[in-house]
């Protein structure tokens, strides 16, 4: 830890190499209750340290060996903030008591000794190394403290918000002040709303009305009113979303008619599809930006926690089977002095980030098996964590319906102030001070407890002991029974849900994030049951109320109502949004590739390779566990030694079945500058093809969609958005390609006051990441990317356009924003994905690589490295668009989509080729022995590089110590 | 005996007990799952098995140490009955955690007055690591390694080097045949976390209580070995061995 500590230090700047500077550390537990020294002194030697490679020493606060602090080192302890989940001091409280000793409560610090280090440098050091203020405290010196227990007795009061003559402007400030996030027009209708009733809101019913309807939670601004026009075209939707990510779908459904293989779409937690005979599989991407903005590492593990309780509350409960996770971050080799005020540095934010995912999926067995990272400086302030898990579930469990009468019950985590205005901040813009004003949003996850859940819960469900499941997430109780209750109504008994300390009022019991937690409809004859099954486990479960046929939902605190609001009002109430959007399309600036000296190509690719978006990211990979659950079929790093660079991941779900899913993404926010329809339509073609280049079915992908934006509000950021979903609508019919669930997240803009005194924002770019879900029918017949055998025959599949708007080669030669963005040829695409599954599946195809970013040149570079094997490629032979005369620029570096380069035995030339509609596939190399990528246009050779190098250069950026 | 009785253990955090099972079964074994605070009520429960597997996971978020809390649980109520194991000619497995966890009950060798005289700890590189990594077995009577080779088997860890307090206890270790499995090939370390040694897996004297750090139940299908497309398919991928072997000691 210490050692890690000084080199983060060192990176950031904070700390020059030579120095002498060190820093010490040690780990410690603060514990409370009548324990004698030889009891600490057992307990330190057999449970808390390890003697063989720890030293320890112990002794009461206070105790002299403490306080007596060395004047030239600098002193400080770590703490987590009082109510902060503290998994590791439960588990020693545990333990302790295990041992037979008394104990009250214990709680975990880290002490770090700085030495030759000044006070200044120690402040930033503790403030940006050691220690997140928001969820962390430090203290200085000596430690001293009374006591560790905190919460005091809640003393009930009930509050009514003066709403019914508040004139706009109250309304406006009482939003604003009690953290909201309603807009007037949303005020002033639940203010008429009150008035009809002739009373008050309380606290509660506001709050759970803006829960509710949260951006967060209802999506208002996607499923609201737009205009939208862009000169050429003028369109007024509904509902924006159902008009055209849905009714893609339900197109592609109805087409489909009796071969329809969508279970549930856009309803449940995830998107559920038909697998085999006897089981469906689930699929969610949710986002978890701002959190991990402000904290890292929480952020990711509870974004990855989130999406699995996502998987766990679909239908009647989906096993979770594997995970993806893709990250938007600003490059890592910022200058510190260089950041606005209130933003984490990038390198701290990535470490944090990966460490989030990294010990929530491993801790739970949940394979992380693909994924992506994107480096563009625009997120600075707004990094982007995208967490998406796959599930299992039979047929027959695929649904869940709610009984009148049924219990409430909460199992799992205890609730706590953790996360209090997650979803309502979720839905504002960040600030400098959001680090300080927004730390109850943050949380910090237990996989473990979520593990315990999960477990319980597949066996209830098995049993049969409940009727209905769904996640406590964003909002917390009062999204949870608010949804599972919306056709029945609910009675809710808030004194009863179990606290991790005391104090909450009502109202924080009933909006509390906190983690683990799962909400279940339970029939009075099964309760006993479910209790017991739970108690075996030690999970804790509690009735905190009853489903009951009232259509209202009633919020009760020992027998008192606190809140009373109709079901109808709370889900149907919310004043439709309505925004205008324009867009405005750019004609393409040209861009000369003739001056640029075919000597500068094989530099050209080596940046190319070394290009954050495409370096090798074995650093985060190997970090994750990919192989738990024993289901690993084609993992994300593969090749002669294991390092080349996956298309897709394929998995086996199910341990005694051939069939495999297959997991991919596709994103590119460079497109996005030039156009966000070609963008969208780009995406979706690149997390297709990847998954068909590794053998799956193209007629059974099933994608999602996560928009990120600005601030749409402005219309020209929503009318960049309205765009992207109309490209997804059109591209997804073409490809009879279903969405089969998705996620928004709005309004990601930083702003922050800069040196000059000037107000600044900084936008993200448009964000829409992709991500598909295909099967494989029999997993044998899965394909790699890396190259096999000496004199096997290379294949180009696809057709190469002038497509350099956006590129990678572009972007290394600084001329980002110049040329024609890659368009989708949709009708094409879709026949070259079918011959080339049919070519896979008839075991004609060795190796198979998509061509993305970098083009041709790094599609060769990639899966020659991969697979230790030289290649040979003449440029010429390349299919290319019909009256279209290629640079060998173009050639080399264009970002055409649906295009593929395939590894043949000589012998299937003919078998290969005949697959493919005319013009579309084409021979134009070979692999070699050499240890050279040798590529020519004719006779003139444009590139010849070796692998060492090559691969030197992928590896390098991120190969982190 | 033909066919063994085989207790996968789970507890808080256990979570690669359904493939560890299916291994056990493929191989011809009964295998079923206990809780670990119904064994702990119930410890008699063990007299109805013949082998007893601690699986992969992280036991109580490792919190403390790797496996440290469920050792603790072990060996208040379960540890007379497991230690008569080799004895009753029966058999006792930890893969990863579940090796964490027989280390540190003293299943494999015993604390003194200093605690124990070895420990498996943090990986050097400090991170958890999923790789694969090449073995062979050392100079033990281990029962689950009988005729292996060599194999090739996925780490997935954080806290897999082994450690000793010093030289005389690795020659005792050695002395006593404990040394059951090194990360090795063709004259070469494959060490993936810094153990001393090269040390993959330990067993006890009788060679019948064994644990190691790859996961064997992760290679006994063969798409998943990693060059699966590139080698071709294993009529009998590396790890079956391990789960073949316990089932053919009761044979």
């Amino acid at each position: 830890m210490a050692q890690q500590a000084l080199a983060a230090a060192i990176e950031l700047g904070l700390l020059t190499d030579n120095a002498k500077a060190q820093i010490v550390s040690r780990r410690g537990f603060l514990l409370e209750g009548p324990l004698s020294a030889d009891q600490v002194r057992q307990l330190s030697a057999q449970l808390l340290a390890e003697p063989v490679v720890h030293q320890f020493e112990f002794g009461q606060v206070g105790d002299s060996r403490f306080t007596n602090v060395d004047a030239a080192a600098i002193t400080l302890y770590v703490l987590p903030k009082a109510g902060v989940t503290d998994p590791e001091a439960e588990s020693a409280t545990m333990a302790i008591r295990e041992m037979g000793f008394a104990i009250e409560q214990a709680r975990t610090f880290r002490k770090f000794t700085l030495v030759d280090v000044d006070s200044a440098t120690s402040q930033k050091i503790a403030n940006r190394v050691l220690c997140n203020e928001s969820i962390e405290e430090i203290v200085w010196g000596p430690l001293h403290l009374e006591q560790l227990a905190f919460g005091a007795k809640y003393n009930f009061r009930e509050t009514r918000i003066p709403l019914l003559n508040a004139s706009d402007e109250t309304l406006q400030q009482i939003s604003r002040e009690g953290q909201l996030s309603l807009t007037l027009v949303e005020m002033q209708t639940i203010q008429r709303h009150f008035q009809t009733l002739g009373r008050d809101p309380s606290d509660i019913e506001l709050e759970t009305i803006a829960q509710t309807w949260s951006e967060h939670c209802s999506h208002k601004t996607l499923a609201g009113m737009v205009t939208y026009d862009d000169g050429s075209q003028r369109r007024e939707f509904k509902n924006l979303l159902k008009e055209t990510i849905f009714a893609a779908t339900q197109n592609i459904r109805r087409e489909l008619g009796a071969n329809d293989w969508c279970v549930s779409v856009f309803k449940d937690n995830a998107g559920i599809v038909k697998f085999t005979d006897e089981y469906n599989v689930t699929f969610k991407v949710e986002t978890h930006n701002r959190p991990s903005a402000i904290e890292p590492y929480g952020g990711a593990n509870t974004g990855l926690g989130g999406v699995i309780r996502d998987t766990m509350g679909t239908g009647l409960g989906a096993k979770p089977v594997c995970s993806t996770d893709v990250f938007c971050f600003a490059s890592h080799d910022r200058d510190f002095d260089s950041l606005p005020p209130g933003v984490l540095h990038p390198l701290r934010i990535i470490k944090g980030v990966v460490a989030g995912v990294r010990d929530y999926g491993n801790r739970m067995g949940i394979p992380t098996v693909n994924g992506a990272v994107c480096f563009d400086d625009r997120y600075l302030g707004n990094p982007m964590v995208f967490c998406g898990n796959v599930g299992l579930i039979p047929h027959k469990l695929s649904f869940k319906h709610a009984q009148p009468n049924d219990l409430i019950v909460v199992i799992g985590g205890r609730t706590g102030r953790d996360g209090i205005h997650g979803a309502t901040f979720s839905s504002v813009e960040l600030t400098e001070k959001s680090e300080k004003v927004s730390s109850g949003a943050v949380q910090i996850g237990n996989a473990i407890v979520e593990k315990m859940v999960l477990d319980v819960m597949l066996a209830a469900r098995d049993r049969g002991l409940y009727n209905a499941v769904t996640d406590c997430g964003a909002g917390g109780f009062s999204s949870a029974v608010g949804e599972m209750g919306e056709e029945i109504g609910a009675e809710v008994w808030l004194e009863r849900a179990p606290l991790k300390y005391a104090g909450l009022s009502h109202t924080e019991i009933w909006i509390s994030e906190a983690q683990e937690r799962m909400v279940f409809a339970v029939p009075e004859k099964h309760w006993a049951e479910f209790e017991s099954l739970c108690r075996s486990e030690s999970v804790e479960a509690t009735a905190i109320g009853r489903f009951v046929p009232t259509h209202q939902l009633t919020l009760k605190y020992n027998d008192q109502v606190v809140g009373e609001l109709s079901m109808e009002f709370l889900h149907g109430g919310r004043p439709p949004v309505k925004r205008s959007a324009t867009y405005r399309v750019n004609p393409p600036k040209p861009f000369d590739a003739s001056r640029i000296a075919p000597e500068r190509f094989g530099e050209i690719l080596h940046k190319i390779l070394a290009a954050p978006n495409v370096a090798s990211k074995h650093w985060i990979i190997r970090q994750y566990d990919h192989e738990v659950l024993a289901g690993s079929v084609i993992k994300p790093l593969v090749g002669v030694n294991n390092d080349g660079p996956s298309d897709a991941a394929v998995v086996r779900p199910l341990l005694d079945s051939e069939r495999g899913i297959s997991l991919s993404c596709g994103m590119n926010p460079l497109f996005g500058d030039l156009d966000p329809y070609h963008m969208a339509a780009s995406s979706i073609d690149e997390a297709i093809r990847n998954s068909v280049a590794v053998g799956a079915d193209p007629q059974r992908i099933g994608i999602l969609d996560n928009f990120c934006w600005g601030f749409t509000d402005r219309p020209e950021t929503l009318g960049s958005l309205v765009r992207a979903a109309i490209a997804c609508q059109e591209t997804a019919e073409v490809f009879q390609t279903p969405f089969i669930s998705g996620k928004d997240s709005l309004n990601n803009e930083f702003s922050y006051t800069d040196g000059n005194g000037t107000r600044q924002t900084i936008s993200i770019p448009c964000t829409l990441l992709i991500s598909a879900i295909g099967q494989v029918p029999e997993v044998s017949r899965a394909v790699t990317m890396d190259l096999k055998k000496a004199n096997n025959l290379l294949f180009a599949v696809g057709v190469t356009g002038a497509h350099l708007g956006g590129s990678h080669a572009t972007l290394v030669l600084d001329q980002h924003g110049m040329g024609q963005v890659p368009t989708v040829n949709a009708p094409r695409a879709k026949s070259i994905f079918a011959a080339l599954h049919r070519a896979i599946n008839d075991g004609l195809v060795r190796s198979c690589h998509d061509l993305s970013e970098g083009g041709l040149s790094a599609c060769v570079a990639e899966m020659a490295f991969a697979g230790g094997l030289g290649a040979t490629i003449d440029a010429s032979l390349l299919p290319v668009e019909a009256n279209e005369s290629l640079t060998a620029f173009a050639r080399l570096f264009s970002e055409s989509n649906s295009r593929f380069l395939c590894e043949v035995e000589p012998q299937n030339r003919d078998k290969f080729l005949e697959l493919f509609p005319a013009n579309t596939a084409a021979k134009i190399g070979s692999v070699t022995e050499s240890s050279q990528v040798k590529i020519t246009d004719g006779a003139a050779t444009l590139i010849n590089e070796s692998l060492a190098a090559l691969k030197l250069s992928w590896q390098k950026t991120f190969d982190w110590k | 005996m033909a066919q063994p009785r085989v207790l996968v253990l789970r507890s808080p955090g256990t979570n690669c007990d359904a493939e560890t099972a299916y291994a056990f079964e493929m191989a011809g074994a009964r295998a079923s799952h206990l809780h670990i605070n119904e064994l702990r009520e119930r410890p008699e429960l063990l007299d109805g098995f013949e082998v007893v597997c601690f699986p992969g996971g992280f036991s109580y978020g490792d919190d403390l140490s790797a496996g440290q809390i469920l050792a603790l649980q072990v060996k208040s109520r379960l540890f007379d009955r497991l230690s008569q194991f080799p004895e009753q000619d029966k058999l006792i497995l930890g893969i990863c955690n579940g090796f964490q966890v027989l280390v540190k009950t003293g299943l494999i060798f015993s604390a003194d007055d200093q605690g124990f005289p070895a420990t498996l700890t943090w990986n050097t590189n400090g991170r958890y690591t999923d790789r694969w990594v090449r073995l062979v077995p050392g100079n033990s009577e281990c029962v689950f390694l009988k005729d292996v080779e060599q194999m090739y088997l996925p780490i997935a860890h954080g806290e897999g080097r082994f450690v000793a307090r010093n030289e005389a206890t690795l020659a005792e270790l050695n002395s006593e045949g404990q040394f059951a499995l090194r990360y090795f090939s063709n004259g070469t370390s494959d060490n993936p976390n810094g153990s001393a040694l090269d040390i993959a897996g330990l067993c006890d004297p009788s060679g019948r209580i064994f644990g190691l750090m790859p996961h064997p139940e992760r290679h006994i299908h063969p798409t998943q070995h990693p060059r699966w497309t590139r080698e071709g398919l294993s009529e009998r991928p590396d790890g079956r061995a391990i789960f073949e072997n316990a089932v053919a000691f009761f044979a």
